[in-house]
């Protein structure tokens, strides 16, 4: 019949174009495995510990990559977890309605800004002021720790993570205001019924209901900031240095890859990038997946 | 009633509030910071010789930056050609036929795939556009930007197209529509809003990706509008620019910024406003 | 008086819920014939089978036998898409599409089976539109969005959606549930108006509205069909128990 063919057609070429995703994926990590073929067996799991990058003798470690990406981003979490905490009990809690559409607005606008802005903004902007301002002042005053030893050069690890900082605020605040959004009304009210205070309500009702998600929130703002690239590449100096020192540059694997790919020639070094790719790519996945399944599982249905 | 217990628990609470607000003003605050500082240092670098003149040699003030306006244009158009009726229609089968298992694989995938780091997706269009044409292209670039855009669009497609609901396909099936057109020309349309403005963000934000590009569409001092050569982009060039010792470089950079901001916050307050006033069903 | 619909062992499932048992019953033609029954006793399913919508939902299932002059809806051959062109259907909530214009929403069954004549179109809208007795109302804003018209309009501009495929039957799933009684009264005098031109079934919780509009009525209980009659014996003269204490309000 005239009409059911055009209903088989309509589903089948859905279909087809849904399949596409799940092709694309299968080729996205088959061309990842196979790329890094070369560097897994010749590195193995060496490839992971050891810290020796040299393109001239074809020897690669990725560890002060993988110390830089996980350590700039730990940074960012903990500049940006409780700003974010902050921004959404303002937007879900505190702010009467008209102040929370415009803020909510700027906080999305903050979300939409291109990650190599920050880095331009942060390279001619941040980090000057940081080597002026900040840093020498942290070194006068916390220069015992050795956190905040060594010259004050801007660029480098602190500055890092201030710029995933600001760039991950808008994702964990904007999915923490959601979740705490619905959180019924109801005992909310309860607890201001036996005496609590607003922060009390916060903190003993709100909180505690909407805790796994919070953590999805804050998981897929950390998976955000390691698979970033371009910001953190303009600021974190790229000098691959496993240091206690904030101050001093450092690399990610993100920046390691937009930084040589172009240039490398080797097969060893072309496929050592690549699992850097790959590594990115687990990482990224691993946090994803996590974040998914909390936030989901923290949703309330009021 | 003890009052000093009181007393701290108010104080506790005012000081905790306090930094509540003071949280949602620095975020504001950081935005602005950015903003102005993009608009103080990139609008002076705006004039007419900026939209259609093509970047100068080091040493000589002046030029435009025309090719990568064009340039990032093709690549975001080649993009959306592809990423568009993939989003769309992947949207339609899950949201219409999407109570199997294949759906749910799916809809993990998408959400994988959403989940890749930009730079990641720009080493995968290398291998598979890069390699194999022996060149960096625009239309490298425009599938490593539509490998970002698909997950987008395939699940804010979905997402609408479920929301609109069943009384009206009902509808249409009741009036003796086939299934395929109740699907095509009254469910799609009717979340047509949503979706149009679901594509303009997604092209928002895939346009201001760097990282994808840089081993795909390079970049190109001249103007090209030829898809299998090399191709300028706005925000490789912000990026080259930025990391020149040449301060003229640099105020072009700034100037790319600036008008590259522009098109984003205009893009996504527009469609801000449309889905909260025209879209309601 | 010819029968338009023959309904024989009529069963319909949800999941492995059982809604509708072996119903039989024979729809007169150009005549109004009322559902009546308490919430949940299927009278809804029960149209939704008559014109093949009841299968759209996930999970549902018909057994038995709907014949359209004669012609099993259900046999093998029969194409849903071409019943619903013949047997129309209003709903319980007015469901205009949203984003279509007045105008665009009347045509819609004629664009999308396919007619391309503009002035074909433009004529059958006005038609049907005048017909639902709606056009004085909307005559000067034709291509404003559907959206824009009362509860009671919407309501009638979907009856003149379905008028508009010129179906031969036209099934009211509680069509004036979710009007004001001034509406209500409208589609009541409507359906008065246009059954001496198609055959109208009609679900309704009210059995004042039942004993206003209609013919025949049927009373369902629990999936079952208890009693159907003209509609001046059923609410004078009810043969069942069951009957008599559902229209005097004794339960449901």
């Amino acid at each position: 019949m005239g009409t059911r063919f055009g209903d088989r057609i309509i589903k089948l070429l859905s279909l087809l174009f849904a399949s596409i995703i799940i092709l694309l994926i299968a080729g996205i990590i088959y061309e990842l495995i196979s790329g890094s073929a070369r560097s897994l067996s010749t590195f193995g799991w060496r490839f992971l510990v050891t810290s020796t990058w040299d393109p001239v003798s074809k020897v690669f470690g990725a560890l002060p990559f993988i110390f830089g990406t996980v350590v700039s981003s730990f940074i960012a979490l903990c500049i940006a977890l409780p700003l974010s905490m902050g921004i959404a009990i303002f937007l879900s809690e505190l702010a009467p309605k008209k102040v929370r559409v415009y803020v909510s607005l700027m906080i999305e606008m903050l979300a939409a800004v291109p990650s190599i802005i920050y880095g331009l903004w942060g390279l001619f902007v941040m980090t000057p002021f940081l080597q002026v301002h900040v840093e020498p002042f942290l070194g006068r005053y916390l220069g015992f720790i050795p956190l905040f030893q060594g010259p004050p050069v801007g660029v480098g690890m602190l500055a890092g993570g201030l710029i995933l900082s600001i760039m991950i605020i808008p994702t964990i605040a904007s999915i923490t205001r959601d979740i705490f959004n619905t959180i019924p009304t109801l005992s909310k009210e309860a607890g201001y019924a036996i005496g609590m205070t607003r922060w009390e309500v916060i903190a003993k009702v709100v909180f505690p209901q909407a805790r796994s998600g919070m953590v999805g929130a804050i998981m897929l703002g950390f998976g955000r900031a390691l698979g970033e690239t371009m910001a953190i590449t303009m600021v974190i100096g790229n000098a691959p240095a496993i240091s206690a020192s904030l101050f001093s540059p450092a690399y990610t694997l993100s920046s390691v890859i937009a930084n040589e790919f172009t240039e490398a020639t080797s097969k060893i070094y072309i496929s050592s990038l690549i699992e850097l790719a790959l590594l990115l790519f687990i990482i990224s996945m691993i946090f994803n997946a996590i974040a998914k399944l909390l936030i989901r599982k923290g949703r309330f249905s009021a | 009633m003890n009052s000093m217990s009181y007393l701290k628990r108010r104080i506790v609470n005012r000081t905790m509030l306090l930094l509540s607000y003071g949280s949602a003003v620095l975020g504001v605050a950081v935005l602005f910071l950015i903003l102005s500082y993009i608009v103080v240092k990139g609008m002076s670098s705006i004039n007419l010789d900026f939209f259609i003149k093509l970047p100068k040699p080091t040493g000589e003030t002046g030029g435009g930056i025309a090719n990568a306006i064009v340039g990032s244009f093709i690549v975001v158009g080649i993009a959306s050609v592809i990423a568009i009726p993939v989003g769309v229609m992947s949207g339609i089968y899950l949201s219409e036929f999407g109570k199997n298992r294949f759906a749910s694989l799916v809809r993990y995938f998408a959400d994988v795939m959403n989940g890749i780091p930009s730079i990641v997706t720009g080493i995968v269009a290398y291998v598979f556009v890069v390699v194999p044409m022996h060149r960096f292209s625009a239309l490298a670039g425009g599938i490593a930007l539509s490998i970002m855009m698909i997950p987008i669009i395939t699940r804010t497609s979905e997402e609408l197209i479920r929301m609109v609901p069943d009384t009206i396909r009902e509808a249409g099936l009741a009036l003796g529509i086939p299934q395929w057109k109740v699907i095509m020309f009254v469910v799609l349309r009717t979340a047509s809003t949503g979706i149009v403005t679901g594509i303009m963000l997604a092209v928002a934000r895939v346009g201001g990706e760097t990282a994808p590009l840089l081993f795909t569409a390079f970049n190109n001092s001249f103007m090209s509008l030829r898809l299998d050569q090399p191709i300028s982009t706005m925000t490789v060039l912000i990026y080259n620019y930025a990391s020149s010792p040449y301060p003229d470089w640099n105020t072009i950079a700034w100037g790319t910024a600036f008008l590259l901001i522009v098109i984003v916050l205009i893009v996504n307050i527009v469609s801000k406003v449309f889905t909260n006033t025209k879209y309601s069903l | 008086m010819t029968k338009k619909l023959v309904i024989e062992h009529l069963n319909a499932w949800f999941g492995t819920i059982q809604a509708l048992k072996d119903i039989n019953l024979d729809i007169e033609e150009n005549s109004v014939t009322a559902v009546i029954g308490p919430s949940g006793c299927g009278k809804t399913t029960f149209v939704r089978c008559l014109n093949r919508i009841h299968e759209v939902v996930d999970n549902a299932k018909v057994k038995g036998n709907v014949l359209l002059d004669g012609e099993n809806i259900y046999s093998n051959t029969m194409d849903p898409v071409l019943v619903r062109r013949r047997i129309g259907m209003v709903f319980q909530k007015p469901n205009p599409f949203p984003t279509m214009s007045i105008f665009e929403n009347v045509a819609a069954g004629l664009r999308l089976n396919g007619t391309k004549k503009k002035n074909e179109i433009a004529d059958v809208v006005e038609k049907s539109i005048k017909m639902a007795a709606l056009w004085d109302e909307v005559k000067d804003k034709l291509y404003k969005s559907a959206t824009t018209l009362s509860g009671g309009q919407q309501q009638r501009l979907c009856i003149a959606r379905t008028i508009a495929i010129e179906p031969e039957v036209i099934l009211m799933d509680e069509p004036a549930s979710a009007l004001d009684p001034i509406s209500t009264a409208r589609i009541e005098e409507l359906i008065q108006q246009i059954k001496e031109r198609y055959t109208i079934v009609i679900v309704t919780h009210n059995m004042q509205q039942a004993a206003r509009v209609s013919d025949y009525t049927g009373f369902f209980l629990l999936g079952e069909l208890i009693e159907f009659n003209r509609t001046s014996d059923i609410f004078t003269n009810p043969g069942d128990k069951r009957t008599e204490d559902y229209i005097t309000g004794r339960f449901g």
